[in-house]
């Protein structure tokens, strides 16, 4: 048992130095970042004095050697862009998007499962097929395109909702709220809604047809026969046990969003990890590209050491399995 | 639960901010890089700053030179200016400017991490004669001095010195640099808040020498700064009344946004737009002719040249924001030559020259472009891969992202490549050294002649020039220079590019051919 998770932890590490080091060898192919880090009057000995600062023209095991020894204390660099720690940064953007993470998933739960119940209680009425076609739509249509469509019509056409950024945030020491101001509310509502469509529509397929699987089973029909109401049926009994895998389902999406809200971020001008990621790209900020690409391997491989975890803890015949091998 | 409530009323008032004062937001498609003036030479960064720094001497709306934090200045012999300064100036901070700060800025902008150093090369020394006379002593008479210093802007001595910023930051050594987040000047607004990428505040300074000197006119209080770097959100942005001014408007918004009642700006900015091939190397790198390099003999180049219709490019991929270049320099650049024509647009002149050249086929050759570096470059590039192939020269186009395309472009290993240059001295002779001049690595001429073109009668006027102190003279032998380089097809002149800015109906702005944003014509009605 706990030569189990000691296992699985060591894999787990194993896996970040292996996305470190393909991070690392990957993002030397996106050009050379000294060339945007100098006007173009400077001369050649400059570029090179700075190349030879960043210690850039070394080979690149030694530059990775000398990276994850640095990030194993912590130390993720200076950015190359903003000339500031990069964990500083992250610190700074994270709270960003992790609100916007937040705010999309409960959306998308509290768009999703009563539309999910009533489709499955319902599968042939009309509503349901509208339903269901309106998502496919939602699906199929690329974020960024949502994006600009919901813009260009709430905040263009109508001009209700702002149309970019995270308005009016609160300080709070170390983090930075935008959920305590009606400006901040205003700026959430777009966003949220393009991140978490796609999610919507997982979770609304799930409890529609968990939804089905469940009202066929013998317990609702035993629940009918004892007379209960119509809705201590559909909620009391049959929506609670459909929500075992929409809680799974959404704690794993929950790591996605956060990783790769990158577009939505970048269109709607989020000051949030995902659109540092993307500007540290278009600038071959180095420091930026591999710190995030690691946070974002944590955040995944936590993600999924939790669920391992779980899963054992939960059911019996892993555990056994696991003693008995070793 | 009632400090809560306090918190959100305090928030929601924060939120509705104060009445009365007028505030101007802006976006722009990028963020200046840093707060620190030697940081990084670019013209948004440089422009940014000009804001809140100031340079001994002040470019005006039309780039003329004009007195800044000096007031006046003269030659006591062609190698010693004498700068007599402004007095009563303060720094943001409260403290006094005087020629220490001169001297402290000359120091700092000459140590090996800033990025201005080059327009320093001519300076021997700086001195503070008294508290409000500076001298500078250069190596050689140096005509455009005050050009070369006119981005130059003067930092605080005392204020580096208590915060650790007396060095420009270098990223090597681990450690954010003070300046790099923080600013203190003596321009017309001051710093409130900066989160780089994401958003910076200023306010107007209200004891600048500048409004009562009715060198700035402006009437807005508050400065609200936010970089969006996706066009579609920028514009969006401005359509929804979100912003009050977007700095680069796409060109194919332009309709659009002229139609719903906005302000369109489009003067020709500093830069020219220009093809250049390899002449140096004995066989192209990229080429199916083996043992010669066709862009060695000038009727190939005048192929090149003369099978582009520079009018249709203008009209259809720019959009009308552009002008077909004369020469390697726009109008209000020292050198410009009113009587120097391009050469026609004929694809059968081009193709009788090619024939001549002993290519009746044409040839096939690579072509490097930026796709996210000057306005609608790849489309530029796309436009002239389809009329080259129409004299049988098949170009080979790699349009590709501006970190790889200068990596490659800059190692030289290309055989024709787009380029655009604004000489930030607004001289020819920047264009002469950088472009033009035979490429030598010990001096550095000719950086960025990545074609190698060379030819010595032009090094020899540019020399010339360089040390000529008379301006008329000076004038004459940079244009006959530049003249000489595009009749001699050095490289393809295409156009000087425009750059697009928009605002609400209701604001008055220049917008001045470098680039430069200077907040203090802004009026918001």
């Amino acid at each position: 048992m706990t030569s189990y998770i000691f296992e699985r932890v060591l894999q787990s590490l194993l896996v970040l130095v292996v996305i470190t080091l393909v991070g690392f060898v990957l993002f030397r192919f996106v050009g050379d970042p000294v060339l945007n880090m100098v006007g173009q009057d400077t001369k050649v000995e400059d570029i090179d004095k700075l190349r030879e600062d960043l210690g850039l023209n070394r080979p690149v095991v030694v530059q990775f050697a000398d990276y994850l020894g640095r990030v194993l204390q912590g130390q993720f660099g200076l950015s190359y862009r903003h000339g500031r720690p990069v964990q500083d940064l992250f610190i700074e953007r994270f709270p960003a998007t992790l609100e916007l993470a937040l705010m999309s998933t409960l959306f998308s739960l509290a768009v999703a499962i009563p539309c999910g119940v009533f489709t499955g209680i319902f599968p042939n009425h009309w509503v349901s097929q509208f339903i269901l076609g309106v998502s496919l739509a939602g699906v199929s249509l690329p974020t960024f395109l949502i994006g600009i469509l919901l813009i260009l019509v709430f905040s263009v056409y109508l001009p209700w909702l702002p149309s970019f950024g995270r308005g009016a945030v609160v300080n709070l020491g170390l983090w930075t709220t935008g959920l305590m101001t009606v400006d901040g509310w205003k700026h959430i509502i777009l966003p949220s809604i393009t991140l978490g469509l796609f999610q919507l529509t997982l979770i609304l397929r799930l409890v529609r047809s968990e939804m089905l699987e469940v009202l066929r089973t013998d317990y609702i029909k035993f629940a009918r026969a004892r007379g209960l109401r119509q809705t201590a049926v559909y909620f009391g009994h049959a929506l609670r046990n459909t929500l075992i895998p929409v809680v799974t389902i959404t704690g794993l999406q929950l790591g996605s969003i956060l990783a790769f809200a990158i577009i939505t971020e970048t269109v709607f001008q989020w000051p949030g990890m995902g659109l540092l990621f993307l500007q540290a790209i278009n600038f071959a900020d180095l420091p930026i590209m591999s710190g995030y690409l690691i946070v974002v391997g944590v955040i995944f491989v936590a993600i999924n050491l939790t669920v391992d975890l779980l899963y054992l803890a939960i059911d019996p015949r892993l555990r056994e399995t696991a003693a008995r091998i070793h | 639960m009632k400090r809560l409530f306090i918190l959100l009323a305090a928030a929601m008032w924060i939120g509705a901010g104060s009445a009365g004062a007028v505030t101007f937001k802006w976006a722009a498609d990028g963020d200046a890089v840093s707060m620190d003036p030697y940081y990084f030479n670019e013209s948004f960064t440089t422009g940014f700053l000009a804001n809140v720094y100031e340079g001994l001497v002040m470019r005006g709306k039309d780039l003329s030179i004009g007195p800044g934090l000096a007031e006046s200045w003269r030659n006591l012999d062609p190698n010693t200016w004498e700068f007599k300064l402004r007095r009563g100036v303060k720094f943001h901070d409260g403290s006094d400017f005087t020629a220490e700060d001169v001297v402290f800025s000359w120091h700092r902008v000459t140590s090996p991490d800033s990025n201005f150093r080059v327009y320093f090369l001519s300076v021997d020394k700086v001195e503070a004669k008294d508290a409000h006379t500076v001298i500078i002593h250069t190596k050689s008479p140096n005509p455009i001095l005050l050009s070369d210093i006119s981005y130059w802007w003067i930092l605080n001595k005392a204020w580096c010195e208590k915060n650790k910023a007396v060095e420009v930051a270098n990223i090597s050594k681990g450690q954010e640099n003070y300046a790099t987040r923080n600013a203190n000047g003596t321009g017309a607004f001051i710093l409130t808040s900066r989160q780089a990428a994401v958003k910076t505040t200023l306010k107007r300074n209200p004891d600048w020498w500048g409004w009562k000197a009715k060198v700035g006119d402006s009437n807005i209080d508050d400065v609200v700064f936010t970089p969006i770097t996706q066009d579609a959100t920028r514009v969006a942005a401005l359509l929804s009344g979100d912003i009050d001014m977007v700095y680069t408007l796409p060109v194919q918004d332009l309709d659009r946004v002229k139609q719903a009642g906005f302000k369109v700006y489009q003067e020709a900015e500093l830069r020219t737009i220009f093809l250049g091939m390899d002449q140096a190397r004995p066989e192209l790198l990229e080429s199916n002719i083996k043992g010669k390099n066709p862009f060695k003999d000038i009727r190939v180049r005048k192929a090149l040249y003369q099978a582009i219709d520079e009018n249709a490019i203008v009209s259809r991929v720019m959009r009308g924001a552009a002008t077909p270049a004369r020469g390697m320099v726009v109008d209000f650049v020292n050198g410009y030559d009113s009587n120097f024509q391009r050469y026609p647009y004929d694809p059968d002149a081009a193709k009788k020259l090619l024939a001549e050249a002993g290519y009746p086929d044409g040839f096939t050759v690579g072509f490097d472009c930026p796709n996210d570096r000057y306005v609608n470059d790849a489309q530029v590039c796309q436009a002239v891969t389809a009329m080259w192939a129409r004299i049988g020269i098949t170009a080979k186009l790699n349009a590709q992202t501006k970190s790889l395309y200068f990596t490659k472009a800059l190692k030289r290993d290309t055989s024709i490549f787009l380029l655009g240059w604004s000489p930030a001295t607004v001289d020819g002779l920047n264009v002469l050294d950088n472009l033009i001049y035979t490429p030598d690595e010990k001096s550095g001429k000719g950086q960025f002649n990545l074609g190698a073109y060379s030819n010595h009668k032009i090094d020899a006027l540019t020399e010339q020039a360089r040390n000529e102190f008379d301006p008329k003279k000076r004038t004459k032998l940079l244009q006959e220079a530049l003249d000489m380089s595009v009749a001699d097809v050095g490289h393809i002149p295409l156009h000087y590019q425009q750059v697009l800015w928009a605002s609400k109906a209701g604001i008055n702005l220049v917008q001045r051919a470098d680039n430069n944003f200077g907040w203090i014509w802004v009026t918001v009605k």
